[in-house]
């Protein structure tokens, strides 16, 4: 056995990195390896996988299926978004479906045509996306500073009001929503000249619009986890979870309480809003009755079941609760006495099936396993890691 | 004696309602003392750490930190000045790692904005690394080194203990507060967070406040000791003759004889093995 070689003192910071020593890849020599996003040499192997696989999934999958898992990779970036203000800073939300709302219609009002009484600006992406985000964070910071004051169950109704009068909102502006039951189209997803929302849009490649979508997709929700990740080991994400563990300790120990609830609510709202443009592009229709507390309840869902205050547990909770009305159809075609269409006999239809399979999941996972589906995955890595030994 | 105090409290009055908790309260923090705050429950010790910190605010008197007034401050401020607390019921970060735990310490020694967290390189990951190696060196001085990477809230309350004392020097201090650091300690857990006090004086030269209920602790650390009773202080001097203080006698031992008083200030000062 040779001696471990000493941590350096050396902070390093230049170009030059720290590697492991040959053989040895989980000692430390730094602290920047300790620090780094994907620390052991597994989680670098399994990133890496997955996002080779979610790259070759549009050749993969059949359309249908591309699309369920593009809408919950896009609602990932929302749940990610909720998952910093409610699961990391502890300040409960019912308001993100207002935000998503908000982030979709700014979408569509800058990146769409006008058409009739409709108003739009026909921007490109490059505008409409950071807009969306930050007309929804500008709403959030005039929310932030209603948890400074209110906490726990008098904040989630706070935040319930804002979901309402969201609904009345949307509802009333007919010219920027299309009014209820008609809405208005979103804009499509054009980025360098490329048309994702169009098939055949990637020049070369004779794509359907499904298989295109599912990369853009993809790309996005790289660049808003890892932004989000950033944030979560930060000082920023530190004192995020300081407020929700001890308020009061976090105060004494230097933590401005006030400001860091208003920016949770802020760059959860950011998240919010550029979640939901994105997510609307694939619905293509967005209508002003669909963000309602329904939609903020399936976000609180999509974090609970996932695992709270984790990046990658909001990302596998969006897509299993976005994936649960293709899995309702897959059980009706397994047990009897579930039918597919609305009118037709049986038991149960797919819709009601789904609403039963939602809260039989949350309220599983809240006896079963509050981790989530990371804590499930947790449970599952130690158990190899540890092999042949229970612990 | 330097002639300017760390900290000076001048006639303190804090009430809730009617109930006065703090009555003219005043004393002055000099050098690197340690100086000790002993009273029966309910006499206000805690209080005064609530003035200090800014979680209360009294309705009278004056507080100086560093020179400077810091009443009425909102409590992130006056933690920016460098003053430092553990509290008497743990209050860590349960959810969070040793380490971050004592980030959080370090969190206005961190010297990048919010938006440079999002993109991390540059600025925000070279502060991460220099405030993780002061870190690394509290870890070192307290001997927690094994719990490095484990949340605290799984942690045994001795050691949460030590980490909250961490913290607390984490950020590097100009005036500690310790609020009942060997609370519900054995024997063994009591020595080991004594000679962290002492080091902390002798090698880091912190002034410290220290409330506790093990006189024997306080007797022996203390360069100077307050007694409260209900809010009013009783008597401040060298630890042996706050001991022998037949007022002092009285708060803990209730309205007894004067002779027993007496008797205790006069004979045996020795506690009963």
């Amino acid at each position: 056995m040779t001696a471990a070689p000493q941590i350096t003192n050396k902070v390093h910071t230049g170009s030059k990195r720290p590697r492991p020593p040959r053989g040895r890849p989980k000692l430390r020599t730094s602290y920047a390896q300790d620090m780094a996003l994907l620390n052991t040499p597994a989680k670098r192997w399994s990133t890496l996988l997955l996002v080779v696989i979610g790259f070759c999934a549009p050749l993969l999958f059949t359309d249908d299926l591309l699309q369920v898992l593009t809408l919950g990779l896009f609602a990932a970036i929302g749940a990610i978004g909720l998952n910093l203000v409610s699961g990391y800073a502890g300040q409960v939300s019912l308001g993100h479906a207002f935000f998503m709302g908000l982030g979709a219609y700014t979408a569509a009002v800058l990146g769409g045509d006008s058409e009739g009484r409709l108003v739009g600006f026909g921007l490109p992406i490059y505008i409409w996306l950071p807009a969306a985000g930050l007309v929804a964070a500008a709403a959030g910071l005039l929310i932030g500073p209603l948890a400074v004051r209110l906490r726990g169950l008098y904040l989630a109704i706070v935040t319930l009001g804002v979901v309402f009068l969201g609904l009345h909102l949307f509802r009333e502006a007919n010219h920027l929503t299309g009014g209820p039951g008609v809405g208005r189209r979103a804009p499509d997803l054009e980025i360098f000249g490329i048309n994702f929302s169009a098939s055949g849009g990637i020049p070369g490649l004779d794509w359907t619009r499904d298989q295109q979508l599912l990369v853009v997709a993809i790309v996005f929700l790289i660049i808003f986890g890892v932004a989000a990740r950033n944030i979560a080991r930060s000082g920023v994400g530190r004192a995020f979870s300081s407020i929700r563990d001890r308020d009061v300790a976090a105060a004494v120990i230097g933590v401005d309480l006030t400001g860091h609830k208003v920016l949770a609510f802020g760059l959860s709202s950011f998240y919010a809003g550029a979640g939901g443009a994105l997510y609307y592009t694939v619905v293509r229709i967005i209508e002003p009755t669909g963000f309602d507390l329904l939609l903020s309840v399936q976000f609180l869902a999509m974090v609970l079941i996932g695992g709270v205050a984790t990046i990658s547990g909001a990302i596998m909770g969006a897509i299993f609760i976005t994936a649960l009305g293709r899995i309702a159809i897959e059980i009706a075609h397994v047990v009897p006495f579930v039918s597919t269409s609305v009118a037709g006999g049986g038991l149960l239809n797919i819709f009601q099936l789904e609403g039963i399979l939602y809260g039989l999941l949350i309220i599983g996972f809240l006896i079963a396993e509050p981790r989530g589906l990371y804590g499930i995955w947790i449970r599952i890595r130690n158990y190899w890691k540890g092999w042949p030994f229970s612990y | 004696m330097s002639t300017n105090p760390v900290c000076e409290v001048t006639d303190v009055q804090l009430s809730f309602g009617e109930v006065k908790a703090l009555n003219g309260v005043s004393f002055s923090i000099q050098g690197a003392e340690l100086f000790a705050v002993i009273g029966p429950n309910g006499a206000g010790k805690t209080s005064i750490f609530n003035v200090l910190s800014g979680v209360y605010r009294p309705q009278q008197g004056s507080v100086t930190f560093g020179g400077e007034s810091i009443l009425g401050g909102r409590p992130h401020r006056i933690a920016k000045r460098g003053m430092a607390r553990t509290f008497q019921n743990i209050e860590l970060f349960e959810n969070l790692t040793v380490v971050d735990n004592l980030m959080m310490g370090r969190h206005h020694h961190l010297n990048y904005h919010w938006w440079e967290a999002i993109y991390w390189w540059g600025r925000a990951r070279s502060s991460e690394l220099a405030n993780r190696r002061r870190v690394e060196e509290i870890i070192d001085f307290l001997e927690i080194e094994g719990y490095r990477d484990q949340p605290v809230g799984m942690l045994p309350y001795g050691i949460q203990k030590r980490i909250e004392l961490g913290r607390a020097l984490a950020m590097e201090p100009k005036l500690l507060l310790l609020d009942e650091p060997v609370a519900g300690m054995n024997a063994e857990e009591t020595e080991d967070m004594a000679r962290f006090i002492l080091d902390i004086r002798s090698e880091l030269k912190i002034p410290m406040i220290l409330v506790e209920h093990d006189m024997g602790l306080v007797m022996d650390l203390a360069d100077r000791v307050m007694a409260m009773d209900f809010g009013t202080p009783l008597v401040t001097g060298a630890p042996e003759e706050v001991q022998s203080n037949p007022d002092v006698i009285r708060a803990y031992l209730g309205p007894m004889s004067e002779a027993a008083a007496a008797a205790v200030a006069d004979g045996a000062p020795e506690e009963a093995p």
